[in-house]
Parts: structure tokens; sequence; C-alpha cells
């Protein structure tokens, strides 16, 4: 089975330059065949970007990656599903879902269903495979089990009757491609409260960008001084960056074929490589995990998750 | 204004609480089994299927009805027993099911037809399109909309939605998108959607410190206070944070919904039902409550603005808000 790196969109608000200088970078520089772009925490921040879209995508496809064109996590109003429509619009490659609202413009056509979608079980799945997902990156906090269970070869549990629209469906290509996450803050919750704005004393609606400010999260600790949550906008991640470094040979086992990075400050190319070299074997895994944590800086890794302990856990 | 009369849909956790909310007055009672398949999974709490037949054969020759909660996730490889609930509901007559996997949603709606089907706020569907995405796919009827959204965003979603629309009123806050929330999961590998809870008392530690108390979820500490300070359960989301060198309630503050004041507001807006929060407590709070509540919708019927009574003991850390109704929650 091949197995192939994404990098997931970038969610923090950096200045639009940075960003683009960043994608042109990946483009030029990194081992990854998909590449996320999108808006997916807030939509005040997406008309800085705009103006470099079509720079962008045309040098990520001029690289020979697929661009994944992402949309807001959580859609409330009319300006979140204007990312959507836009994005399908553009045309440029499969649009990912990460709110159901999404799913109407996308019923129909092959597009991807994002980390903040529900899929929990078989069910589900087969539902929107049936309705156009040919990929699906599963909500972070699966265990293995959870996660072996959808990417195996398994058809879903019996009973279900054919379901999808005729003529609609996807071709019987079998169940989607499964995605996991195995690098970066893991996405934990969503919020219409913007705790960026918040922390800085701010509204909301005069929030000033506060988020900018951040260009890695906004690191909340414990009472304690441990580091703890990031805030990022209106979303929650870890203070640690999640890294399933060590179960990508499990993950490869399970039927997984898609891993994605999640961009952070930190030098992305070189995680990109290490992730590529070592799901080749070209590298150890004791070599690997030295070479991350020298990447990772103080921040800590945490895995717990996959193996269905606290998701801080580190096993 | 005469306005058109809204549904009061009340918590109840026990044989007890369910009786008490349906003498005080409660339109419907919602409840769940004993077991993984909703989104209050604790202890002692919930419905065996005999005491489901007994709560149905009290509440509907007494005019109210029984919703039955579906509304946790199934995991992977174990989705019978959601299956066996979705049945189970059918055979045993409860006037709907609340559900938010998409998965369940679609087996209820293909092996059930008949039993109406509501979506859970566990679904976080916060927008008119995937209010038509459940419809059009699944036949829902109604919805139970997130505690994110103010109030002329509910009412923009009412008018546009092909499903009635019911808001909570009453109880705990939560100011995460619900359905969508790893938090808890994060500091103690438990979460609403994989089991049912949010920080569990079983992860929670409360340690002296002097004249403090230290309270920990998980390896985490998420609050501390002076003896004495009022405190509600510690959820994660209300517990206290340092960010840019400060120490705050960054998420919520301690408090609960109550949001009476509001429910003309929320009728004219469209809203179908209100909901009260709260499976998880007992006999004596829910009929206190659901009376409150039940005062305050024939109020708002009879035209008059509700004056909401004390229920602050009631409430958590004893405090009450209007959430995420007013704007400047945001």
């Amino acid at each position: 089975m091949t197995t192939l790196l994404t990098l997931g969109p970038l969610l923090y608000h950096w200045p639009a330059e940075a960003w683009r200088d960043f994608y042109f970078r990946i483009a030029d520089e990194a081992p990854v065949t998909s590449v996320c772009l999108g808006e997916v925490v807030c939509p005040k921040r997406a008309p800085f970007t705009f103006p470099h879209y079509e720079d962008v995508i045309q040098r990520l496809e001029t690289a020979g990656k697929e661009v994944v064109l992402s949309t807001p996590a959580l859609i409330t109003d009319q300006r979140d599903l204007a990312l959507v429509k836009d994005a399908v619009e553009l045309g440029a490659g499969l649009v990912e879902a990460n709110d159901v609202a999404a799913l109407p413009l996308l019923a129909g056509r092959p597009h991807v269903i994002g980390p903040y979608v529900n899929v929990y079980n078989e069910s589900t799945l087969a539902r929107l495979s049936a309705d156009g997902a040919v990929r699906v990156t599963l909500p972070v906090e699966l265990p293995a089990a959870s996660i072996g269970k959808l990417a195996g070869q398994d058809a879903p549990e019996t009973g279900m009757p054919e379901i999808g629209m005729p003529g609609i469906g996807m071709p019987e290509t079998g169940m989607p491609e499964i995605e996991i996450q195995v690098f970066g803050r893991w996405p934990l919750a969503i919020s219409a409260r913007c705790y960026h704005a918040r922390a800085y004393g701010r509204s909301k609606d005069g929030c000033l960008y506060a988020c900018g400010e951040d260009p890695d999260g906004l690191p909340v600790e414990t009472l304690d001084d441990e580091p703890f949550l990031v805030v990022n906008g209106v979303q929650t991640q870890s203070a640690s960056y999640g890294c399933l470094l060590n179960e990508l040979d499990l993950l490869k086992a399970c039927g997984v074929s898609r891993f994605r990075l999640s961009p952070q400050k930190i030098g992305m190319i070189e995680v990109a490589r290490l992730f590529q070299d070592r799901l080749d074997g070209r590298i150890g895994r004791e070599e690997a995990s030295v070479a991350l944590r020298q990447l990772a800086g103080h921040t800590a890794l945490s895995n717990g998750f996959f193996h269905g302990r606290e998701g801080a856990q580190f096993v | 204004m005469n306005l058109p009369g809204l549904e009061l849909v009340c918590p109840a956790g026990t044989p007890a609480a369910l009786e008490a909310a349906v003498d005080a007055g409660a339109d419907t009672v919602y409840l769940g089994f004993r077991d993984c398949t909703n989104a209050r999974n604790f202890p002692g709490l919930n419905f065996s299927r005999k005491e489901l037949e007994a709560a149905v054969a009290y509440a509907h020759p007494r005019g109210s009805k029984v919703y039955l909660a579906i509304n946790s996730f199934p995991q992977a490889g174990n989705e019978g027993p959601w299956r066996q609930a979705v049945d189970d509901a059918a055979g045993l007559g409860v006037d709907a099911i609340i559900v938010s996997d998409i998965g369940v949603l679609d087996y209820a709606a293909q092996s059930h037809p008949d039993l109406r089907r509501h979506l859970s706020v566990q679904a976080s569907a916060a927008h008119p399109l995937a209010l038509a995405y459940y419809h059009r796919n699944f036949g829902i009827t109604r919805a139970v909309l997130p505690r994110v959204l103010t109030v002329p965003q509910i009412k923009e979603i009412a008018a546009e939605a092909p499903v009635e629309t019911e808001v909570f009123v009453y109880g705990g806050m939560c100011p995460m998108a619900e359905g969508r929330c790893a938090l808890s999961s994060y500091a103690t590998g438990r979460s609403p959607n994989t089991a049912g809870v949010c920080s569990p008392a079983s992860h929670v530690r409360y340690v002296p410190e002097g004249g403090r108390v230290q309270v920990r979820l998980g390896d985490f500490t998420i609050n501390r206070f002076e003896s004495g300070e009022p405190s509600g359960y510690p959820t994660l989301c209300k517990g206290r944070f340092k960010a840019r060198g400060h120490a705050s309630y960054l998420f919520e503050d301690p408090v609960s919904l109550d949001a009476r004041p509001l429910i003309p507001e929320l009728a004219a807006a469209g809203v179908k039902a209100l909901k009260i929060e709260g499976r998880q407590r007992g006999r004596a709070y829910i009929a206190q409550v659901v009376s409150a509540l039940r005062e305050a919708v024939e109020e708002a019927a009879a035209g008059r603005a509700p004056e909401p009574t004390s229920l602050a003991a009631l409430s958590e850390g004893g405090r009450s808000t209007g959430g995420a109704y007013r704007k400047d929650w945001r």
C-alpha cells in the first residue's frame, strides 16, 4: 500500500506574506503529496490570504502537489458558509468539509471529510462515502482500535441497506481513504466565542486580530504554570504537539494510507522529511524520535489518544 | 401579544425525577437508557427498559411526552447497543428519539421511519444548511440548537430551517460546540463522545492546601479555591487558567444558564421548544426548576415578561447568565 503525507491547513493567523512564503517553500521542498489550504478557524482572517491563492496553488500544482481546499470547522453564519462556496467555485481541487453544513454543497461530487466532522463508526463512514467522500481524516480522539475498524478492508457491519441516491453515489471503488493526523497540536474544541480576543481583553468584533500575535497559538497554563492548552482564535488546541512517529507502522498495519502533518511554527520541511524517511524505512525509530524532539524544541509531545489513554500522555 | 405555545422539555435521570417533572408541568420529559448510548452515562443514573416502559405509562395519560436521548457516538465495531436502543425506543412507544450520530440516524430512518427523529445538540448543527442536510437525508423533524448561538442567529435558523428548533433555557452551559470537544478526553481519556461523560468525577481530586483547595482533573490543576468560596462542579472549560500571565476563567465562568427573561424573544424568533439541562439532577431540583420554568412559559404566553423567581441557590456557583444568547458573550 502506498503511504502518503498530507500537510494539513495552516490553522494560525500568519501575516499574508509569511503564509504565502510558507506554502512556496512547502511546494519547493517538502516531500508531501497533498497540501490543504484554507481558513478553518475564523472567516475574518480569510481576506488577507485571498490575494495569494492563485500564486500558491499554481506553485503547489507545478511542484506536483495535490491541492485540497479546507473549509471552516464551525459554520454558524453566511461568512463561514461563503468560504465553502468560494472553495467550491475555485474549482482547484478537492474540497474538505469540516462542518456538516458544508455537505449539501458537496454531495454527489468527490470531496474530503476533515477531522472536525464526527466519524466514529462504520455506518457514518459508509453514509459519507455514499454521498461522495473519497477521503476522511478521523477525529483526533479515536483510539487505535477504532482507527483499525474504520481503515480496515472490512465491509461495514451487516444489516445496513444500500444507501445513497442512485446515480450520484461514488463508483464502487470501496471505502474512503483514511487519513490520520500524526503531527501537530491536537485540535480539541471549537467555539463561537473567541478566547484569543478574550485573553487580550477585547471583544470578538473588536478583536484587532489578537490571534496574529501568537503564530503558534497562545499558551494556556495551569495555575501551577504547567503548559496545558493553546488558544487559537475560537479554537482550543493541545499545548503538546501530537506525534505518532512511533506509531506509523501500526497505523499502516491498520490500513491507514494517509498521514497528516498539522503546521506549527517550527521547521515543517524538516518534519515532513523526517516522517517520509521514517515511512520509507530510511531512518530508524530511535534516530527519528531524537530528531523530532530537537525540532519540537521545548514543546512536549503526546500520543495518548491513539493508545486509548489521556490525550496528553506520551507513551 | 399572545405567543404560540412553547413546549417545555425537561430532564429526568431517574423514575422519581420523571414523575416530579410530569407533576410540575413538563410537556415532555427526556431521558436515556442506562448504558453508553447517551451523553449522560453517569453511575446510578438513567433508565432500564422496564423503567422506560413505566415512564411512558406514567407520562402519556397525564398528557406528557417522552423523548429518548440516544445521543452519544457509537464506537467502530460496536454499533449494536445504539441500534438496539433505537429498536427498543420504537417498541416501547417513546414519542421521539434524540440522536447525534449520522450512522444511528441512518439506521433509525431506514428501520423505523415512523419514529420521530430529533437532532441532538451533540451534533452541533449551527446553520440552516446543516439542519437541511439532516432533514433531507434522515428526515429529522426537530433540532436542538447549540448553546453558542445568539438570538438573532436562532431567529435566522428558525426561519430558514425545514425543521422545528429547540433551545436550552436553563442549566449547564457549554461554551464549546457540543459533540466536538475533546478537552475532557485530553485530560482524562474520557469524553462525552467516547464515554458519555465530561470531566468525570472519577478523575476529579480536591487537594487541601492550607486554607485553600486545589482542584485536579487527571494530571492537571484546573482551579484553586479559598476554603468556603462557592464553587460548582469542576468541568474543565469552567476552570481557572493562566494566559498572558493572568489567571482567569478563560473559557467560561462557573455560571449556569438562565434564559427565562429571553423566553418572549425566543418565542418570537420562532423557537418551538425550550429545554432544561440536567439529567444528572435529583428529584427536588427537577420539581423546583420545572415549576419555575412552567411559570415563566405561562407568563410569556400571556404576554407578560417572565419575572424570574430566585433559582440562584440551584445554579452553578450560585450565579446565572443569559449565556451566548447575549452577543457580548462572544
